[in-house]
């Protein structure tokens, strides 16, 4: 379906239809079936299926420098993490806990550290952009590991989970179907919104920076400022996914802030094909799966990531645009 | 003022002599990792993520020699050998087709080897660290220490590593190869050199000098799986400081960096001591982003 040529309108059911179209129809279909899945789901597949989702936003947001911009940052798991601390910290700290507040903390935190890592990393291009990132995330995890007081140290933070409230009109605890649906409904907001960024002007300065750096400067386009503006939208929204995260995990841990997320995010990307926002999503599903069926049959010991290590490196080698490479163009368009 | 000067008077000069000769033995082995990264990056434009892990399984390399030989010397020209010719193996098989490709490919195939390698050997050699005892157990006083001379020895080793590195550079007909690659690699295979196979001995070469630092580490800081991380990260610091592909540089960087740390041991916790490299690295980046001992184009 999707390698028809791109000018043509697709046939389905010997019906014309437009590009817009079949692509809603699509999107419709998948969320059709994302709304229904903890109906239908064990407990256990469900709570999976909304954590996916979650790891999937994170992919996301970083899709957008790594696919849009042409900058891979080794460093969202500090976003991330901020976005889980400033979740925690609203929750402890404010009663009863407001899941609003919870979201304007954790993106205030995210925003703040993405402001830092911004301001300095753009300065460097491609490699030395993603060691930047990583050693910037390693020193957000220095300090969270080792500021007990504040962050609970290695333990981390346990709190529990708000309720769903629109002030004066719902006020109901979440269960895990709800929980689902928030999510559902958080990611998919965010995808749309990033869309909409992507195929905005400035998405496509953006694009022109990933292909020709030079020239678009040449143009007269400030690309550092450019570059700073979406790192720290990546940012925000990766520390949207932390906030989802906490409050589906009730707790925050220094562990997320951790490189090997960063790490993982990066993978979720290439194995889901970058450049899609939609591949992200896939790749964390397809990770997150095969892992849990590789421990599942070996045993929780087995070293899950040695068969997908070597499954990334042949998939850089033999399909590097990923799982959903191949309908890149349609997707963008 | 007077706040500082009581920290500083608070501060016994002993102490700051010690924390300097520590500085100086970490940051020679620091330089002999970063150097092989620096290596392979100032010829081949590969970030080699999976350096770290190199070192790692070149200490377990050594400890598993050691054990067998019986043989400290023998187990580090052992283990050099055999992750050299590890990393030959590795190259070819997934950095010799990414060749031409934008270089993001590789730091992606270097990390995911990483990956591999790191949970590799926690599957093989589980979670504990190995101990390996110091060849010389000889100290001298050093002040009110006894300081072991298999740290004087190990600085010295490094640096000659390196400084045997610089003369196969200079005068070997490798070495020459090397050197035209760097500079011009569409030349250099026009001319007859066997750029493929260069890339493939450089690779080796960076590989066999991380395992040698890391066989050099391993009696005093004990060998884990997870030691790669920390040591990767320190010498992508150095490498970046020093400007990338700079060897002088990336010594120099090297010791100034544990120097910086070992100082800030005296007052912070050693945890903590690591973001002193890291702000080295952030004032670098905003005021020398190519590096403080970069030479200009």
């Amino acid at each position: 379906m999707t390698a028809a040529p791109l000018d043509k309108p697709m046939t389905l059911n010997k019906l014309k239809l437009s590009h817009t179209a079949v692509y809603w129809i699509g999107f419709s279909v998948v969320m059709a079936l994302l709304i229904v899945a903890p109906l239908v789901l064990p407990a256990f597949w469900g709570g999976f299926l909304t954590e996916i989702l979650i790891w999937g936003l994170l992919a996301m947001s970083s899709d957008l420098l790594i696919g849009y911009t042409g900058m891979v940052s080794f460093g969202h798991s500090a976003f991330f993490g901020l976005g889980m601390y400033g979740a925690a910290a609203a929750l402890l700290v404010v009663s009863p806990p407001n899941l609003w507040l919870a979201i304007l903390f954790g993106l205030g935190g995210a925003a703040g550290a993405a402001l830092f890592v911004a301001y300095f990393s753009t300065r460097l291009r491609d490699i030395y952009f993603a060691i930047t990132t990583l050693i910037f995330s390693q020193i957000f995890y220095v300090i969270i590991f080792t500021w007990t007081a504040v962050t609970g140290g290695e333990n981390g933070l346990i709190f529990g989970r708000p309720h769903f409230t629109i002030p004066l009109v719902v006020n109901v605890p979440f269960n895990s179907r709800t929980m689902h649906w928030f999510v559902l409904a958080v990611v998919t907001g965010s995808y749309l919104i990033l869309r909409r960024v992507t195929q905005s002007p400035f998405g496509m300065v953006l694009q022109s920076i990933r292909e020709n750096e030079a020239r678009t400067r040449a143009i007269g386009y400030p690309v550092e400022r450019y570059k700073i503006v979406s790192v720290m939208l990546s940012g925000l929204f990766a520390g949207l996914a932390g906030v989802l995260y906490a409050i589906q995990k009730e707790f925050a841990a220094p562990d997320f802030v951790y490189f090997l997320t960063s790490g993982d995010t990066v993978i979720y990307n290439v194995m889901g094909g970058i450049g899609t926002l939609v591949g992200p999503i896939v790749g964390a599903g397809f990770f997150q799966l095969m892992r849990q069926l590789l421990s599942e049959w070996f045993g929780d010991q087995f070293p899950y990531l040695i068969p997908l290590g070597l499954i990334f490196i042949a998939m850089i080698i033999f399909l590097p645009q990923g799982l959903l490479g191949f309908a890149r163009r349609w997707l963008n368009r | 003022m007077g706040a500082v000067g009581h920290l500083f008077q608070s501060i016994p000069i002993d102490l700051l002599i010690i924390q300097t000769v520590n500085g100086i033995v970490t940051g020679m082995i620091l330089a002999l990792v970063a150097s092989g990264l620096t290596l392979i990056f100032g010829i081949m434009d590969v970030v080699n993520f999976a350096h770290g892990e190199l070192f790692m399984l070149g200490a377990y390399m050594g400890v598993i020699a050691f054990a067998t030989t019986g043989n400290f010397w023998l187990a580090l020209a052992l283990s050099a050998l055999i992750i050299g010719i590890f990393g030959a193996a590795l190259q070819i098989v997934t950095l010799r087709p990414l060749i031409g490709r934008d270089p993001l490919n590789t730091i992606l195939a270097t990390f995911g080897i990483s990956l591999v390698l790191q949970n590799y050997a926690l599957w093989q050699f589980g979670p504990v660290a190995r101990k390996i005892s110091e060849p010389i157990s000889a100290e001298f006083t050093l002040f009110y220490l006894q300081y072991p001379w298999y740290r004087i020895v190990i600085a010295l080793l490094s640096a000659a590593i390196i400084g045997s590195l610089w003369l196969f550079l200079k005068f070997s007909k490798f070495g020459v190869w090397i050197r035209a690659t760097t500079q011009d690699r569409v030349m250099a295979q026009a001319m007859g050199i066997p750029v493929p196979r260069v890339y493939t001995g450089v690779f080796a070469l960076g590989a066999a000098m991380a395992a040698a630092s890391g066989v050099l580490f391993a009696p005093f800081g004990g060998v884990d799986y997870s030691m790669g991380l920390q040591w990767v990260l320190e010498a992508f610091i150095v490498v970046v400081v020093g400007g990338m592909g700079n060897l002088v540089g990336s010594i120099v960087a090297a010791i100034f960096i544990s120097l910086l740390e070992a100082y800030a041991a005296v007052w912070l916790d050693p945890s903590q001591a690591v973001i002193v490299s890291f702000v080295v690295l952030i004032l670098t980046l905003l005021f020398r982003p190519t590096g403080l001992f970069a030479t200009p184009k």
